[in-house]
């Protein structure tokens, strides 16, 4: 088989055998499932820039929360039903990614880092600060009767996960098709030295610009979807953690690969969920491991199997 | 018409003057190379005619306009390539995607002959950084070749080189000259005077001599500042 073919097949591979455990798996597990599909698909978005752009955001839950609340406040102060209200919460997380997207890249490195993280908590202050319509910390629930697109209930389980799992396919296909064109190698040659890049000829500021408004768009994509899918928008998903999680996830998975969040998401899910089940020192153990994996596979799970075996592994 | 000229070009580093008032013309097609002692200036003066350097003062015209307000990225898609004198490759891509970033698209057929230009065929799968040193330099070189530029600069392109690598570079700049020209950062005199049809010598930043290289050869302040002084006592 071609590389194209290798490539493709084992992504539709993956979305086939998430439908298939759509239908077989049991309630608890199918639940569990549509959590990390929507946690996955902010973990791809935070892929495309860490990942492929080499650019360490520690602020990330300012567009995962930019997309929540735009949704959560459209159907809660607006009366918007939940697809026009999704669809504001993506421009949301676009135009925050834009403005972020202006300044912090005025700067590299730890700086950035830096700059990321002190928009992202000026963002949980403002949640904060306008308590009033955001509920604060405390949050507010979504009606379920509102969670519907076209008359299809996404509050009940089963709809749920397919909702999940479209997005999640989606943002997976979008993320293949763009790193393997000229786009996403020119992201890749910023990653690995953008002086060099630079006098090769291509505009690096107009590819990072586009990376981070890409990936704040993914990113509030999940949080809109998670809002809308469990019903629950509050501030600590714009919190410090909500940064760090995706981080976590695609340096777990494999940084620059396709499927690296999802496993990276699916594989910290499933620890920290048998961890607690045997001790309530369950971070204890996911820490242990954490340590171990970043001693032994330091390049993420799929890194390392596309280093050992699979070198066509976008 | 030059293709390329430079007018009072200047650069001061926090009050240290780098390069002062140089005044450069490169005619099309020629090979000219820039020499100097260590430090002076050279490499800070193609830096500030590709752009990644910003010029304190003066004025860098390539083909007839004035890009001296032009980013880099811009200059380069004029026709512009620059390789760089500490090697700057891709080192954890391969071969021919190392070329494929050069050549803008991912033919094939199009990297191969970029890399049998400089004699890299055979590892166009291997990782560029697991290449030795002196290959390094040779596909940094095809980079700059890919890119089918109209001015190539080259800074110090065979440091690292093994001497039969060094008359294969000398082949195909031969190869180039004529259709490309070529501005050439080098120490290495015998490259110099096989290569160049003019030569430019820098010294403490200012331009000390320009001419073929046998007026270059017999100029006593070339000989003074850069090949040393006994020979211009002598």
């Amino acid at each position: 088989m071609s590389e194209t073919g290798k490539i493709w097949a084992l992504h539709l591979a993956l979305i086939a055998a998430l439908i298939v455990a759509g239908l077989v798996l049991p309630a608890y597990h199918q639940g569990n499932l549509a959590r990390i599909l929507v946690l996955a698909t902010y973990a791809v978005g935070y892929n495309l820039l860490f990942g492929y752009t080499g650019l360490l955001s520690l602020g990330h839950a300012m567009f995962f929360g930019a997309g929540m609340y735009g949704l959560g406040l459209a159907m809660q102060h607006g009366d918007v039903s939940a697809l026009p209200a999704f669809v504001i919460g993506l421009i949301c997380a676009a135009v925050l990614a834009a403005v972020v997207a202006l300044l912090a890249l005025r700067t590299i490195g730890v700086a950035f880092m830096i700059v990321t993280l002190m928009f992202a908590q000026s963002a949980f202050l403002t949640v904060l600060y306008f308590g009033e319509w955001t509920r604060g910390d405390e949050g507010f629930v979504l009606q379920q009767a509102t969670r519907q697109i076209a008359g299809v209930d996404l509050s009940e389980p089963t709809n749920r996960y397919y909702a999940a799992l479209i997005l999640f396919s989606a943002a997976l296909l979008i993320t293949l098709k763009l790193v393997r064109a000229r786009f996403g190698r020119v992201l890749v040659a910023i990653r690995e030295n953008e002086e060099r890049t630079r006098m090769l000829g291509y505009d690096c500021f107009r590819h990072k610009f586009l990376a981070v408004v890409l990936s704040g768009t993914l990113s509030g994509a999940a949080g809109a979807a998670y809002g809308l899918l469990f019903g629950y928008v509050g501030a600590s998903f714009t919190g410090v953690q909500y940064s760090i999680f995706p981080l976590l996830w695609v340096l777990l998975g494999g940084a620059g690969t396709v499927i690296g969040p999802f496993v990276g998401a699916l594989f910290m899910f499933y620890l920290i969920d048998y961890a607690s089940g045997w001790t309530s020192a369950y971070m204890l153990i996911a820490g242990a491991v954490l340590v171990a994996l970043t001693l032994f596979a330091p390049l993420g799970l799929m890194g390392e199997l596309r280093k050992r075996w699979l070198r066509w592994l976008p | 018409m030059s293709l390329l000229q430079t007018q009072g070009l200047t650069k001061t580093f926090a009050g240290l003057t780098a390069v002062e008032d140089v005044a450069l013309r490169v005619a099309p097609g020629e090979v000219h190379a820039l020499i100097g002692p260590n430090g002076a200036g050279k490499s800070t003066l193609v830096g500030m005619i590709a752009g990644r350097i910003e010029a304190t003062r003066g004025q860098v015209v390539f083909d007839g306009r004035d890009v001296t307000a032009l980013p880099a990225h811009k200059r380069i898609r004029m026709g512009l390539a620059y390789t760089f004198q500490i090697t700057a490759i891709y080192a954890r891509l391969s071969l021919a995607d190392n070329i494929a970033l050069a050549l803008g698209s991912p033919d094939r057929g199009a990297a191969r002959a970029a890399l049998d230009r400089v004699g890299l065929t055979e590892c166009e799968d291997q990782l560029a950084g697991d290449l030795s040193y002196g290959h390094q330099r040779l596909l940094e070189i095809a980079m700059g070749v890919a890119q089918s530029p109209r001015l190539l600069i080259l800074d110090e392109p065979t440091q690292g080189l093994a001497e039969s690598e060094i008359a294969n570079f000398n082949r195909l700049i031969r190869e180039l000259a004529g259709d490309t020209t070529i501005l050439l950062i080098e120490h290495n005199m015998n490259v110099v005077m096989e290569l160049a049809e003019r030569i430019t010598v820098l010294d403490m930043g200012r331009v000390l001599a320009t001419g073929l290289p046998a007026e270059i050869q017999s100029d006593a302040r070339v000989q003074a500042a850069y090949l040393g002084v006994s020979d211009a006592e002598a």
